[in-house]
């Protein structure tokens, strides 16, 4: 499946003032691939994933996604970011802005569509997320897990080629995650190449092609769900998994 | 129901019922804000008599026993009129126009009323958000207005319009008439509507942008005919004989309007992560907010001047708009600075996750919350910033209280009580600007706060 990788990322390192969290990483995602990165936190789980577009520079090593290289001084950032959707743990939805207007605004700012077809286009994204209904409401007055199925339908807008999630249910009641985790699934159906780190395992089981697992800001084991839930073969693995199912 | 103590399991659901009457309404208001323990009762009627002990002798000086017919101070003494006597308005009617106008000539006061009339004509539907065309009206008021007031209240023409300047380098003396006017105008509509056609990405997508321009020079050209602007323009009325509520008004809304810009431009550049842009800002604002209003006043208009090139003058009212709104910009600035503070950093990172360049996500995502957040306390230095333009006395223009520091001077109307009656109606002006932009401000928090009400 690695044969042509649509990011890749080598010998990554990245420092936050003395501290080494990201050493030596390195990882290649196929097209259509889905990927999901799970660790203890602190681990660099999303540093790294926020280092794939550009929200954190780094200071060694490459990342190359569908052949633009970011190097450690980030020139590229804008052709990386419009290759690249991003859904944050607090959803970081426009509070001032509705939902539908929470869609059309980086494609009628940066894509320069007209705002009629930018409508359009947001309210198809917002079906398919299931919240069309909600398209005049600000943030504020729908539920968390709404909120993250508009930030899904916001990302999508773009048309990336890659969907980045950073622990996209963790800020979420028990009762949303299940919402969200659907829209993700349909999303990995339609064949979206997808990097997401969660402590969802039953997601990871699911959707996965592989599982990486991290600490101490290195790539401690990468497999497919079956071997990695199965038989892990790291001892740092067996004693995360051990920790988290009971 | 059925339960041991242990367990419970809901049978039937309770409905809503209505809240009982002694806590709602007026009656309710009464029982539970007012009358409802000693101490409430004590208290309210303290209030009661505080207000009452408060508002009687003021209405007594206003209207009661106020004097509201004469020609000179006699009509204002006790004696005369019979009975104690309260405010001396015919003082007001005889010294109105100096309060509004100042010294401004009397026949070329149509052109202030006409400012004052534009002014609000372009404001009024600015002000009401229901009413369409906003970024028209807008680029109206805060760019067209400005100039036109500019003509209209200071009165003069042009020499040319915006490449006449390029004669002398080239050798030619320019000797203003009509023609060369004309010619000038025309060569800068037809260069920069060509330049705004090319930098909108050429013919045809910069068409509209194209039109717009040429609409814009059309309009100028109205306003230049208009005004006789190529042919000397209006009379010039000097700035020093400007004064009154003219004064007041027209310092206070610059500086308000001009402070915004300002303010926005070094609060961006305090939080910016380029050293020396912050280091500039902080130094800017600092030194600005650390030296009082009278001294700027002071240094524009008495001490500038020495530093400036001979022959190189500046109007003492434009060197005092210039100091007001720099002065008011860095106290902008900070109160600006502290909304955005209070943005998340992940609005920042979604908007650039999505492509958002630098500059658009702060104009459409971080400003519009950050100027939210802190709408009531910019309204508060703008209400400041309208009253503190009394200053501009002690550098010799008399706004409203200096025009009415001016008019207690004369003899023919000094009573006992044409202080308090000057000082009254000027004071019920201020509270007027300052109560409205008050209320107005409430207004559009609630308006544009609407995404926080769940």
């Amino acid at each position: 499946m690695t044969t042509d990788p649509i990011i890749r990322v080598e010998t990554l390192n990245k420092w936050f003032g003395d501290f080494h969290v990201l050493r030596d990483i390195d990882l290649a995602v196929a097209r259509k691939e889905r990927i999901v990165i799970c660790g203890p936190s602190g681990s660099g789980k999303s540093t790294l994933i926020r280092c794939i577009n550009a929200l954190e520079e780094f200071q060694e090593g490459k990342i190359v996604v569908d052949g633009i290289e970011l190097g450690p001084n980030l020139k590229r950032v804008d052709e990386v970011r419009r290759e690249i959707g991003m859904v944050f743990q607090s959803f970081n939805l426009f509070p001032h802005l509705t939902v539908l207007e929470n869609c059309t605004l980086a494609p009628i700012w940066v894509r320069n569509m007209p705002k009629k077809d930018a409508e359009a286009a947001a309210m198809k994204y917002l079906e398919r997320v299931r919240i069309p209904e909600q398209a005049d409401k600000y943030p504020g007055q729908i539920s968390g897990g709404q909120q993250q199925r508009v930030a899904i339908a916001r990302a999508l807008t773009m048309n990336p080629k890659v969907m980045l999630f950073d622990e996209p249910t963790s800020a979420l009641d028990p009762e949303m995650v299940k919402e969200v985790l659907d829209t993700i699934v349909d999303l990995a159906n339609d064949g979206m190449t997808m990097i997401v780190v969660t402590h969802e395992m039953g997601f990871a089981r699911e959707v996965a092609n592989r599982v990486v697992f991290m600490d101490a800001g290195q790539v401690i084991e990468v497999n497919t769900p079956e071997e990695f839930f199965g038989h892990p073969k790291h001892e740092r693995t067996k004693l995360f998994l051990s920790q988290i199912l009971r | 129901m059925s339960g041991d103590g242990t367990t419970f399991v809901r049978e039937t659901l309770t409905p809503a019922r209505k809240a009982p009457v002694v806590t709602t309404g007026f009656i309710g208001f009464l029982h539970t804000r007012l009358f409802n323990s000693p101490l409430n009762i004590a208290l309210t009627f303290a209030s009661a008599a505080l207000l009452w002990f408060v508002l009687e002798p003021t209405i007594r000086f206003l209207l009661i026993d106020a004097v509201w017919k004469g020609s000179d101070r006699t009509a204002c003494l006790a004696d005369k009129a019979g009975h104690p006597v309260g405010a001396c308005w015919p003082f007001i009617q005889a010294k109105f126009t100096q309060l509004i106008y100042g010294f401004y000539p009397d026949d070329q006061r149509w052109r202030a009323n006409l400012t004052f009339a534009l002014a609000a004509l372009l404001l009024a539907p600015l002000l009401v958000p229901k009413i369409p065309g906003k970024t028209l009206n807008a680029a109206l008021f805060f760019v067209a207005f400005p100039f036109l007031a500019f003509f209209l209240l200071r009165g003069g023409g042009l020499d040319g319009f915006a490449f006449y300047w390029l004669a002398e380098p080239f050798g030619a003396a320019w000797k203003p008439s009509l023609t060369r006017f004309w010619i000038d105008f025309s060569l800068t509509t037809t260069v920069v509507t060509a330049a705004v056609i090319w930098l909108w990405g050429g013919w045809p997508n910069g068409r509209r942008a194209g039109l717009s321009s040429a609409l814009t020079f059309a309009g100028i050209a109205i306003v230049i005919v208009a005004l006789r602007l190529g042919q000397g323009g209006l009379p010039v009325v000097d700035t020093r004989l400007w004064g009154g509520l003219l004064v007041t008004l027209v310092v206070s809304i610059t500086g308000i309007v001009a402070s915004m810009p300002v303010g926005i431009a070094l609060a961006l550049g305090r939080t910016s992560r380029i050293p020396l842009l912050r280091i500039f800002s902080v130094t800017f604002i600092e030194f600005w907010r650390g030296v009082p209003l009278i001294t700027v006043l002071f240094f524009a208009t008495y001490m500038l001047p020495l530093f400036l090139p001979g022959d190189f003058t500046i109007d003492a009212l434009v060197r005092v708009l210039v100091g007001i709104a720099l002065f008011a910009g860095a106290y902008n600035a900070e109160v600006i600075r502290g909304g955005l503070l209070a943005i998340p950093r992940g609005q920042r990172e979604a908007a650039n996750a999505l492509g958002l360049s630098y500059w658009k996500t702060t104009g459409l995502i971080v400003l519009p919350q950050a100027l939210r957040h802190v709408i009531p306390a910019l309204v508060n230095s703008f209400i400041a910033l309208f009253k503190d333009t009394t200053l501009v006395l002690i550098v010799s223009l008399f706004d409203l209280l200096g025009q009415l520091r001016a008019a207690f001077a004369d003899p023919t109307w000094a009573t006992p009580t044409t202080l308090f009656t000057g000082f009254a109606f000027t004071g019920i002006i201020y509270w007027v600007g300052c109560f409205a932009m008050s209320r107005y401000s409430l207004f559009v928090e609630r308006r544009l706060n609407a995404h926080r009400r769940t």
